[in-house]
Formats: structure tokens, sequence, C-alpha cells
């Protein structure tokens, strides 16, 4: 299982859907499409991580980069995640204080409105 | 003897090699199905800094990984070549520190001081602004037993990792 990632305008937000597995081999696509994004002006995002199979501790690293990159443009960077499996490693690490996770994109971009 | 013993090169790319077939030894073992999620996580993050730990010390050497299956516990071992105890953080008390006290996270300060700096990171490493051992944190928060011990002769560091998976397995013997 690989990496998908598409994308999308929702109003002034970016929205990002993730898919598969997000590793130490898969990060550096996500990063690049991350930078690229706040290189060409889209400051905010929305990472969809509904369809995500695995997320390591790398795939982190690579968010919370994201996110000091949108914020160094007062953007934002929110999430979406139900899956408890995922929403546990961002407990773990105490990243759930760091990241807004949303259960919904609707829900995302109107937090951010 | 192990029940599944794994020898492989220190490239990013096996590190999934080695996931997915604790994934599949577990399963066999008849493990939780919420244990195997652990297993997964916790065998991709000791390999991932096996790997980092040996590509900086000794890049020909290989990463080993000892899977042990006994009907009360799943034990999984990772083995690294580099200095004893690179790449781990202890606490004051000896033992790992956890996620939260690594990432010094407190509610009313998003700002971690590990990723607060303005240094440009575009050319690190893709974990670049991670404190290293977070993995290892990681690790902590998932598996019931963790022991860190330097490896024989003074090489490298052992990362032994043991879930109990004895009392609730009840699939475990017709899994078999």
């Amino acid at each position: 299982m690989d990496l998908s990632l598409t994308t999308r305008q929702e109003g002034n937000h970016t929205v990002v859907v993730v898919g598969g597995e997000i590793d130490v081999y898969t990060a550096p696509k996500l990063r690049e499409q991350l930078i690229d994004l706040v290189s060409g002006g889209s400051y905010h995002l929305v990472v969809d991580m509904e369809g995500v199979e695995f997320l390591d501790s790398t795939g982190l690293g690579v968010l919370v980069g994201g996110l000091k990159r949108v914020r160094a443009h007062e953007g934002s960077l929110r999430l979406v995640c139900t899956q408890e499996r995922i929403l546990k490693i961002f407990r773990i690490t105490g990243l759930t204080k760091v990241f807004p996770i949303h259960s919904s994109i609707e829900e995302a971009l109107a937090a951010s409105e | 003897m192990p029940t599944v013993e794994l020898r492989f090169a220190a490239l990013n790319g096996h590190v999934r090699t080695a996931r997915m077939i604790a994934t599949a030894v577990s399963r066999r073992a008849g493990v939780p199905a919420g244990a195997t999620d652990e297993i997964k996580l916790a065998v991709t993050e000791a390999c991932a800094r096996a790997v980092r730990v040996n590509r900086r010390h000794a890049p020909d050497s290989p990463v080993h990984v000892a899977l042990v299956d006994t009907p009360d516990t799943f034990t999984i071992t990772v083995v690294d070549c580099g200095r004893a105890g690179d790449e781990v953080a202890p606490g004051p008390d000896g033992g790992l520190v956890t996620a939260s006290t690594l990432l010094d996270l407190e509610p009313e300060a998003a700002d971690p001081p590990w990723w607060s700096d303005t240094t440009d990171d575009d050319s690190a490493e893709d974990s670049a602004g991670f404190p290293p051992g977070l993995g290892l944190a990681l690790i902590e928060g998932l598996v019931d037993e963790v022991e860190i011990s330097r490896g024989p002769d003074g090489v490298g560091t052992v990362v032994a990792m043991t879930w109990h998976t004895g009392v609730e397995a009840a699939p475990y013997e017709t899994a078999r």
C-alpha cells in the first residue's frame, strides 16, 4: 500500500486528502506536497486523514513541519480524523494539543472561518 | 530460538518489510487485533531508529529483528550496530522519557521548543525538528514492557518490546 495524495480548493482553504501508509518511506512525498502548497501561497490547509492506514513518527514530523510552515504565514493546518488507531498516536505524543482535529472536512472548514 | 528472525540492510525501504513480517507473525500467533496495530507501529519505530543509527555509524551493518511468540507473550527485539545508547533519551529515573515529557507540551504553550526554532529545515531529514527518542517515546506508549540495553560487546542498542497476549488472546489456540 502506497501513499495517495489529492488536493482541492474549498474557498480560501486547500484540502489535502491523504490515503494509504505514511511511513519513513512515503513521508517525503507528503512533505513535498505540503511544501509546494505553502510555496504556492496556500496557507490554510485541511489534511483529511480518514484514508490513512498507517502513520509513524516520520509522518507526524512531516505534519508538524507543515504546521510550522503555515504558521510562519499566519496560516492554519487542521486535521480531519475519526480513526481511533490514528487518534491514539496523536494522543500518545501529546500532539492533540498542537493540531486542531475535526471529525469532518465541513467541521474543519467551519471552525476555520 | 526466535519464532522468526530477520536481518536487513540499513535502508528505509526495508522498515516496511519488517513491519509486514511482524504483522503476519503476530496475526499467526493469534495476537488480538488492537495489539497487532501497536506491534506494527512499535516495530516500525524501532526499526526506523535502528536504520538511522546504523546509517550514521555502521552503514554496512544489518539491523537484526527477532520475533518470539509464547503462549502468554509476544516479544520483538530490534538490535542496531551503532554506539551503545545512541538515540536513546533516558529519563531522570533511568527509564524512558514519555512522549509528553519529551515534547514538553503544556496545554497553553502550543510552541514546543523542538519546532519553534526558525531554522530552515528544507534540506534536513524528514524527521527534522523531532527530538531524538520520539520514536522510543511512542514505543513506550504502545508496548506493555520495553527494555533498552546495550548490545553484545558494548556495540549497539537492544530494544526489547513485549506484549502480554496470554489472557485475552482467546483465538490463540485455534489460530495455530
